[in-house]
Order: structure tokens, then sequence, then C-alpha cells
């Protein structure tokens, strides 16, 4: 994307705050309407109704209990997957692994747990379950971070490439060392519900979502607030800067991989603690990718990127059941992604454009 | 009077927030060498670009043999036998020569090695220059590349050929090469226009004088009064037409005429003591196309001003890397006040006082999208006051950040305006605010007014000269000789990674530095 | 494990080769031709799963393998055209352009073919394949080399062809030129985003082409995300084989036989999971890439838009 300035807290860039708050409002809905339109067209040419479609969306995601407390559950991966994303991104890493390091959180979580629940009480066993996925992650992003931080090499195959790596190790893992012998299907060892991540009381959201929250919350104070997180932005914006500035680059580098890749793992890792409990065979929600441009569209704010994940995710499950009701397979909800992604890329653009003029 | 190859007519350009050429009228005859003399921002590059197809005028038009033509792409510039050579090689280093020269053909076409290579030797004779047309361009020096630069300007026809600042790269000896060239494509009626800020060359080089300020026309000498004037009527004649009388702009007129050579003498460096800062034998390790630097040292003592002069890519830029922190050094040590800092990185030696002024402003020494404020922090990240336990204050920032505008006269909107907003001298204001604080005791400056007109030119040169005299120790790396000879204490010439000599700023020091320069070893350094 | 030196074993393990790597070996020629311009082409799984389908369907539709194959192609054109016209003329963002590419067309291709096969699950007939005279005779590597369908033998061809190109012609000095200091092209008189946009339609075509292959010859039909990841090992491939499109040949035919090795396997009588042999072809990239590490070279202007006038 364009250069993003600096992140400062309670701070909106330029000058006039209406005006801004406007201008970006704009530039957030623009992209939105323009992919619901061209999403909309494209239902109509297979022969759906797309007012239909995104009013039984709509409903099922939003607007009734069950389907509003699914939609929070299945914020908890989606926000934990974007806080990763916003610490890469400003940073000027492209980390695409996302699905191989969730998968891999995921697995190792659910063949630990069981285990870990044998010698040790309930209350230390979730922890230490999540710090798991961290660390599994963040190893996953081992050698991507060094052939970067060393030798320069882009990260955006070598991330995909290892994400590819990753889902069939996760499978051979699976298959062949975590099965669990008592299901026909290859799956790891169920984690009985009573164990799984706490509900929040009256409702069937666990508490990962909780965890999600504080997590992006922590991420973007860590942007905006710390010398860290301003570190990584330079890095990010002007990477010869950087060294001018004296900053180790190689070192940042490897960190921002570190907490990218563990906090994906994280996500993995919360999914299976809070809602599956196992990891079966072949299953691969592959959410890095989807995530990707809501952390566009909120420019890296955490608080923004809370609120464009939870209608993402209501738009998922309200997309997942009409594939069944309506007739329109999830397929479609990738589309509307990559239409979102597009627009915004050229809504940016123009804006660019018109601002280089005024000036 | 020879035939007009080609004129402007009330060319006007307009970019946001300036007037790059206002109703500007010239003529550019056949035979003639039309030199377009200037300060940095004067418009002279905006009009050649215009020529060459890179950009459209606002108002006024463009007349090639007499007939108005637009010029839409660099390609019917060509085709017009316009050619342009600009300041920075634009050649591909990684073709030949000969490749780089049939660059223009169409996709579909082979390439036609014979033809071109007729070419080539029809322009090589034409120019008296030789060349191996197999070598790869990186291989070459600046001023054969330069000539490359030329052949290719000429190749599809020789009517008018426009050089922008084409000495800026070259060594004295390039420059009279570059003179001989000159005068063999006007005796053979090609419409020659050189673009350039000094005066002297314009003076050596050109049958007519225009003078450019602020985007105007502001006055011309004709071929006729050319000839009969000396160099310093000609010098009263362009101050008066630039700033109207000569009393008051002493100043520019010296940066202007290289003349000055006067700040240095105002100093004298206190040598009795043990130096500052003492680099030996340093070397660096060469990337792809680098020169790297092999057994450099110099002594350098408080107070004063070391130049590093040399044509570009004679291991100027590891240097300065070097000495700032930001390149390993693979052999050699730096000592600063007694202390080794060759391992330390940037961080620690910036503690230690050291300080660097790089020339790639927005490249390298800003961060473009982010604030003046953050970039006066930019290389104290993590470090008190302005962050406390790893966390910002960024009102502290801010704070610091509107004085040290106010203290150095930085133009622009706010504290927290997006550096790259701000104009070149602006942004190099924003650099020494950073560099020349208060704890600074040795500070290397890179081509620190390239680009820059001649006000923010004296303003950087006052800095430099007022940081000497408190007591700094300044190593000020350049291609301008003139400017290096105007606040230098020694002068050091580099050749090929060494450290080919340093002579003191005395009265011969130029015929030394152009000896130096072509790699003669000096008698006494 | 005696299986594994038999005549079937190697046979189907060659032919398999061929199968899996001649859509490697276009993805690969297509983004060399990219990237030589200073295109990062991120958008080429996208394009070969939009050639697949669109291969699939025309064949399907026409009962002719080779309209298959240029519809194929013009698929791959029509993404590609997406990415020039947003890239190449407007500047924006490469890669955020190509990762939007992909994912909608792996989401718009699955949802074609939801719409149109879904339902009675359609597949083509066995390719037509042209045995080579005499050459396919030869035992062992005869039936698995030299009895493909034609379109093999073109691939090969072009490697032979797109070398000389490279050397003989303006393609490759101007590619080479428009990657390297996209300035001097300019000024040159040469339309830098014409040269980029030329090149990045190429790509689209050969990526599309291999794609078509994969639906028509490799699976006989079409399914969603089928091209599983070779878009990306064809940009891989570009990167290592540094201009040269002989090595893109190697690499290709390398990562054919590692994704081959499944099926051979399976012939030899080894039962060797799925998972771990689909493991080796990105275990084997990830392994040349850190040997190789500091070999692998990539033009200085690579996914930096090109303005003119723009000091930078």
């Amino acid at each position: 994307m364009s250069a993003e300035a600096e992140t400062i807290p309670g701070q909106l860039p330029g000058g006039d705050r209406l005006k801004e708050i406007g201008g970006t409002a704009a530039r957030v809905l623009v992209p939105v309407v323009l992919a619901l339109i061209m999403g909309g067209i494209i239902l109509m040419i297979l022969g759906k109704d797309p007012l239909a479609y995104y009013a039984y969306v709509a409903r099922r995601g939003l607007l009734t209990w069950g389907g509003l407390q699914e939609t929070f559950t299945r914020m908890a991966p989606l926000l934990l997957i974007a806080a990763g994303l916003i610490v890469a991104f400003r940073a000027g890493i492209w980390n695409l692994g996302g699905d191989g390091q969730f998968l891999l959180g995921a697995v190792i979580t659910s063949a630990a747990a069981p285990v870990l629940l044998r010698a040790l009480p309930d209350l230390l066993v979730l922890p230490i379950c999540m710090i798991l996925g961290i660390v599994t992650g963040a190893i996953w992003s081992v050698v991507p971070a060094l052939l970067k931080a060393r030798y320069g090499i882009n990260e955006i195959i070598t991330s995909m490439m290892m994400s590819f790596l990753g889902t069939s190790f996760a499978n051979v893992l699976i298959k062949l060392v975590f099965w669990d012998p008592s299901t026909t299907v290859p799956q790891t060892r169920t984690l009985p519900v009573d164990d799984r991540l706490p509900r929040i009381i009256g409702t069937t959201v666990h508490s990962g979502i909780i965890v999600a929250i504080i997590v992006v919350i922590l991420v973007h104070l860590m942007m905006t607030r710390t010398s860290f997180g301003l570190k990584l932005q330079v890095v990010g914006a002007n990477p010869a800067a950087a060294v001018h500035a004296g900053l180790n680059v190689a070192g940042l580098t490897i960190a921002t991989f570190a907490i990218s890749a563990g906090l994906i793992g994280l996500s993995g890792a919360v999914d299976i603690l809070g809602v599956f409990g196992t990891v079966r065979a072949d299953w691969n929600p592959q959410y890095s990718f989807l995530v990707v441009p809501l952390v566009f569209l909120a420019r890296f704010n955490g608080y923004g990127v809370i609120g464009f994940t939870f209608f993402f995710s209501a738009l998922m499950i309200g997309g997942d059941s009409a594939a069944r009701r309506v007739g329109v397979p999830q397929f479609f909800v990738l589309v509307l992604v990559a239409l979102l992604l597009i627009f915004l890329a050229v809504v940016e653009y123009l804006d660019h454009r018109r601002r280089k003029k005024a000036h | 009077m020879s035939e007009i190859a080609a004129s402007v007519r009330n060319i006007t350009k307009r970019f946001p927030g300036v007037l790059a050429n206002d109703a500007v009228t010239l003529e550019f005859r056949a035979g003639e060498v039309h030199v377009l003399l200037g300060e940095n921002g004067a418009g002279k590059s905006t009009l050649i670009g215009m020529l060459a197809g890179m950009q459209q005028p606002d108002a006024g038009e463009i007349l090639v043999a007499g007939k108005p033509v637009r010029i839409g792409s660099p390609r019917e510039s060509l085709e017009l036998g316009i050619g342009t050579v600009f300041q920075h090689v634009l050649l591909v280093p990684s073709l030949t020569v000969i490749e780089n020269l049939m660059l223009g053909g169409n996709w579909w076409q082979r390439l036609a090695r014979g033809a071109a290579l007729q070419r080539f030797k029809e322009l090589s004779a034409l120019l008296g220059v030789e060349i191996d047309p197999d070598a790869l361009v990186g291989r070459l020096s600046l001023g054969e590349q330069q000539q490359v630069e030329i052949m290719r300007a000429l190749w599809r026809g020789e009517k008018v050929l426009i050089l922008d600042e084409p000495t800026s790269m070259l060594t004295p000896q390039g420059v009279r090469d570059l003179g001989a060239v000159m005068k063999r494509l006007s005796s053979n009626g090609v419409a020659l226009i050189l673009i350039t800020h000094k005066l002297m060359e314009a003076y050596e080089f050109g049958d007519r004088i225009s003078v450019l300020r602020l985007g105007r026309v502001v006055g011309e000498i004709a071929p006729e009064r050319l000839k009969v004037m000396s160099e310093t009527e000609v010098t009263d004649t362009v101050i008066q037409m630039m700033f109207g009388s000569t009393a008051e702009h002493r100043r520019d007129a010296e940066i202007l005429t290289g003349r000055g050579r006067a700040a240095h003498k105002d100093r004298t460096v206190d040598r009795s003591g043990t130096p500052r800062f003492t680099v030996s034998d340093l070397a660096t390790e060469a990337g792809r196309g680098e020169c790297p630097l092999r057994a450099v040292g110099f002594d350098l003592w408080p107070g004063e001003v070391l130049g590093i002069a040399g044509v570009d890519g004679n291991g100027q830029k590891h240097l300065a890397e070097v000495l700032a922190g930001q390149r390993h050094a693979s052999h050699g040590k730096i000592v600063l006040g007694g202390t080794d800092i060759t391992a330390d990185g940037v961080p620690q030696r910036r503690r230690h006082g050291v300080r660097y002024v790089t020339d790639e402003r927005l490249g390298e020494g800003t961060v473009g999208a982010f604030s003046v404020a953050t970039n006066l922090i930019l290389k104290e990240i993590g470090v008190e006051p302005f962050f406390k336990g790893g966390m910002t204050d960024w009102n502290r920032i801010h704070d610091h950040a509107r004085e040290q505008i106010r203290r150095n006269d930085i133009r622009t909107p706010s504290e927290k305006t997006p550096v790259a907003r701000l104009s070149g001298g602006n942004i190099q204001k924003v650099l020494l605010a950073r560099e020349l604080n208060a704890e600074a005791s040795v500070a290397v400056f890179n081509k620190p007014t390239y680009g820059l007109d001649l006000q923010n030119t004296r303003l950087a040169h006052d800095r430099i000269i007022a940081s000497a005299e408190s007591g700094m120790a300044i190593v000020v790396i350049s291609t301008d000789l003139d400017e290096l000879l105007e606040i230098s204490d020694r002068i050091g010439v580099m050749f090929q990674g060494h450290l080919a000599g340093i002579v003191d700023n005395a009265p011969d020091v130029e015929r030394k530095i152009g000896l130096l320069m072509t790699g003669a070893k000096s008698e006494a350094a | 494990m005696e299986g594994l030196l038999t005549q079937p074993f190697l046979t189907s393990l060659l032919f398999g080769a061929v199968t899996a790597g001649v859509p490697l070996l276009l993805a690969g020629l297509g983004e060399q031709i990219s990237e030589k311009a200073g295109v990062l082409n991120i958008g080429i799984e996208g394009m070969m799963l939009f050639g697949a389908y669109c291969g699939f369907a025309v064949a399907l539709y026409s009962g002719s393998f080779t309209l298959g194959f240029i519809g194929g192609g013009l698929g791959g054109m029509v993404v590609a055209a997406i990415v020039m016209l947003l890239c190449i003329r407007f500047g924006i963002n490469q890669i955020v352009i190509g990762i939007g590419v992909t994912i909608g067309f792996e989401g718009l291709t699955a949802l074609l073919h939801f719409f149109e096969f879904a339902q009675d699950n359609p597949s083509l007939p066995a390719a037509p394949v042209f045995a080579l005279p005499i050459v396919s005779d030869i035992p062992v590597i005869g039936p698995g080399l030299f009895a493909h369908n034609a379109l093999v033998y073109l691939a090969v061809i072009l490697v032979g062809v797109l070398t000389w190109m490279f050397r003989s012609t303006y393609v490759g000095l101007n590619l080479e030129a428009a990657g390297n200091k996209p300035a001097a092209l300019d000024a040159a008189g040469v339309s830098v985003l014409k040269t980029r946009a030329l090149a990045v339609l190429s790509t689209g075509f050969l990526a599309g082409l291999g794609g078509a292959y994969m639906a028509e010859v490799g699976a006989g039909s079409f399914g969603p995300f089928m091209t599983g990841g070779a878009g990306f090992i064809g940009i891989v491939l570009a990167m290592l084989a540094r201009g040269k499109p002989i090595w893109v040949l190697l690499g290709a035919a390398l990562f054919g036989a590692s994704l081959s090795m499944t099926t051979a396997l399976q012939v030899a009588g080894v039962n060797v999971p799925t998972d771990v042999v689909q493991m080796l072809p990105f275990a084997m990239v990830m392994l040349v890439l850190v040997i190789f590490a500091r070999h692998s070279v990539l033009p200085p202007a690579l996914a930096t838009p090109y303005v003119r006038g723009d000091r930078g």
C-alpha cells in the first residue's frame, strides 16, 4: 500500500479532524460498498438473488442470538491472526505463511492438551497450551526469518512455501503421530468439553475472544506507544533509513516474524482449545489470507480491526449457512474478500493521487 | 547568424507550489554552444525536461526547425533529433555498450548488431573517442559512460544535444575532454545546450549565455559580447542580471563563480595536541558494482574541516558509511578521543559523538512518510528523554520538534507534517538540526549542498563553518571541488578506494588535486 | 523395495514427472518473463486456476483439446490484464493485487465450478497422445518421456525459443532494461509500461496454458483450488533460474518428479503416506533456497512501479 505515516495514539493523520474523519470513513466505506455491489452482480450472473443472500447473511450472522454468538466465537482466531499480521505488515514483512503457522499451532496444542491434563491442574493446562501454540508458530517462522534477515531473500515466497510445508506436515502429524485410535476419521485425541476454554457466562462464546481482544489491543498499544513498535515501523517504511538510524534490522526482522507467527500459532491453539477440541486431518480453514484485507481496511489500527473482523465474522457465519440454505457456496466469500482488497487498493491509489495534486 | 535548430517561446510550467518556468523564450542555434546558467531550482532542468519529452508545458510552444511541435515522449524527442544527456547516467549497467546503444527498437525486431556497430564507429569518429563496444557499461569509468551517453543521445540524429550539468561527475581532465568533444560537435553544426550552475564553465565552454533565475530568463550575453569580455566582466554582468547589485550578494556570487575561497582562511587549526579522530588502514568489502576502501588513513583535529574530493564511485560512500558505523570495516582502526570505536555500531558511535549527514536525504536520511518530529529523533528511538522504559513520550517529541523548527528556521506547516512534503533545503535543515546537536564531536557530511539553491547552500556552509569554529572535527565529502576549496582546511582525494593524498588548502591546491584525481601519487600528504 | 527399480515404477515416475512438470515449466517460464521486466507476479496462481477452468470448460463444450488450451491461455491473460491495469498502468502495489487476484480467482473458479459442473461432475476423455516415432519405443524411458500430449513437446521447444529470444532479439534487451534500469529504457524512447504490460500478458497466457494442461491432460476435469501452489512453485523456479530458461526446465523436471512420487510409489507397491510425499517438493524448495541463498539474484527494479520523471 502507499506509505503510511507513523501511528500516533489518539491522532488521525493530518490536520482538520472532522474532514479527516469524513475522509477516512469514505476511504473505508467506498471499497466495502463497491465490493458488495460487484459481488451482487456476480451472484446475479450466476442466477442468485444478491439481496436475498446479503439479507440472509446479515440476519444469520448478526440478528439472531445464536448467530451472533457464533460470530463472536469465529472472531477469536481471526482477531489473533489480524494481530499477527498487523505486526508483520507494519514492519514491512509479508508473513504469508499464516495457514501453516495456524495449523501447526493447533495440532501441537491439540496433541499436548490431553497429555498435560493427566499431569497438571486444569488451570495451568490452558495457558501452557496457548504458550505452546505461540512457540510452535514462532519456530515455524525461523527459516524464512533467517533467510530474509541474513540474505535478503524475499519472504513472500519463503513464508508461502513454509505454509504449504506446514499444512502437509500438520496432516502427517495427525495421521501418523497423534492420531486418536478410537476414531475412524484421523484426528487427534479430543479434548473433553469441560476442559476447553471456559465459556463467557450466559453464552456459548468461549473466553478465547477475550484473550484475542486483549492481544489486539496490546499489539496496537505496542505499535503506537513503544519504542519497539516505532522501530518496526521505521524498518517497514524505509529499511535504508533504519540502517542509517542504527537499528538492528536483522534482529528486528527475526523478532517481527516470531511475534507475528507466534500470534498466528496462538490463533490455532485458541480455536482448538475453545471450539473444536480436536484437529481433523485435512482440516484447513485458510483464515490467514482472508484476514489480509481486514488489516489493510483498518489501516493497521487495532480498534478498527476489531470492528472489521466482527462484520467479517458475521459474513463468514452467515455465508456458511447460506451455502446450505440459499445455495451460494462459501467460495463466494473468497470472491468478496478479493473484491474488497482490490477496491481498497484502487480507492487508496485514487485518494493518493488526489492528495498529490492538492499539494 | 546560423540557423535556429530549435526554440522555445513563452514556455510556462507549474508544479504544486512552485512556478518552475515563467514565460521562457530562448533560441538554440546550430553550431553554437548555448549555456543555460542559473542556481539550483532556477528552472533549467524543467525546461530541458520538456525538450526531452519528459514533461509537457502548461503554456507556450516548442519549435523545431521553425515548426511547432508537441514532444509527448522521449521517443518523439529523439526522433526530432534532440538528444539529452541527463545528470545521472541512464545506462543499463548489466548490458554492454553496444547493447545500450541499440536500445530503442521495438520488441519484435531482431538485434541488428552490424548496423549498430557502423553507427557506433561514425559517432566515435565524430566525438573523437575510443571505447570498446562490447565492454559492460557497469565497468566503464564515469567519463566513458558519459561519452556513451552522448553517443546514445546523438544516435538517431544530431540536431540538438542537451547536456545537463555534465561536469559534476568528471575529473578536471574529464572536463577538458568533454570540452573538446563539445567543440568538435559544434563545429559540425550540432546545436549544443549546456546546463550548469557554474559560471566558470559557462565562460569557458559557452558561445552564448542565458541566465535564469526563479524560472525566468533574466538576461542574455550574445556571442559577439561574450567573445570580448573577460571572466570578471562576465561574472559582474551575470551577478547584476541575477541580483541587481554586486555588493550585497558577494557570498552568492562567490558560490556561483566558485571564487570565494575565503572562509577557510579565517580559521587556523591548532594541530599541537593529539588528533581527536584517527583513522588508520581502513578497508571494507565490496558489494556488486561498489568501490570498497583500501587502506585509508587520516588524522583529524578539533576545529578542522577535512574535505574529501574525488569523482563519484571511488569509495566515498563506503568511507562515509564506515565512519558512521553503518558499514563494517574489514580491516583497520577508528579512534575517537582515545577510544577505539572500530567495533561500535551506529548507536554507540552516536553516543561517542559521531554524526553523519547523508547525501540521500529521503532515501536514507529520513523516513519520508513520517513526521518532521519523528524524523528529528529518528536516531534516538528508545533513548531517554523521548522514550522511558520502552514507552514513547509523544508530547516530549513534539515539543522538542517545535523548538528545533523554530531554532533552525525549518519551513513546514507543522511538526507533524510528513517530511517528504518539505523542500530539499528544508529537509537538509532537518538533517542538520538532528545531527549537529550539542554533544557532537565529529561530523561527516556527504554532498551537503547537492541540489540546494544558493541560499540553502550558503546556510549549510555557514553551519559547517560554525560547527568547526565551535571545536567540532568535520569531514566533508563532496564532488563539488569549489565547495571544498571554500570551506576546507585540508583536502584529501579518493581514488579507487585509496586516499591518494591530502593537501593543504593553499594557493596551488587545484593543480595538486587534479593530479591526485587521476591517480598520480602525491609528493607530500 | 524391489518394486522400485522395475519398469512400471520408473515409467510411471517419468510419465508422472512430465505431467506434473509441464505446468510448472510453463508457469516458471511465464514468471521469468515478468521477473526479467521487474514485475513480481504473485497473482500467477490465479492465472493458472482461471486457465484451468477455462481450458476445461472450452475443451468440454467444444470437444477440442487444442481449443481448450487456447481458451486456457486466454483465461490466464484475462487475469493478467487485471494485474496489468492496476499494477503496471496505475502502479498499485503488486503484492496486494497479487494476493487479491489469487484469492479472487480461487473463489471465482470454485464458484463457477459449483454452479456449472458440481451437479454432473463431467470429465474429459483421455487427452490425445502424440507418441514421438522411434524414441517412444525405447524401453522404460520411451513411454515415460516421449508419449505425451503435443503440448509437452511444444513447452520444451519453448525453452529453446525463449533462450534465443532473450539473447538475440529486442525482447530480451527491453525486458532486461525494464527490470534493471527502467529509466534508461524510457530515455531510449521505449515505453517501460508497454514492455511490462506485454510481459505480464505473456505470463498470463503461459500460466493459463499450464493450468489448462493440468485440467485437460493431468486430471481430465476441474476441481476447486486444483493448482495447489503450482503457480507459487513457478515463482520460485523463476527466482532460482537467474534469467535462463534452461534452468526453469531442470527445476520443473525435478519438482515434477517429486510431485509424481506418490503415484509412482503406489504403483511400485510402496505404501508411503500421501502427505509425506506432498511435503517433498516444498521441502526441496526450501532446501534449495537455503543452500543457494547467496546466489539468488533478482532484478534491482523488481516490484517497483515505474513513474517517468519520478526522481524517487
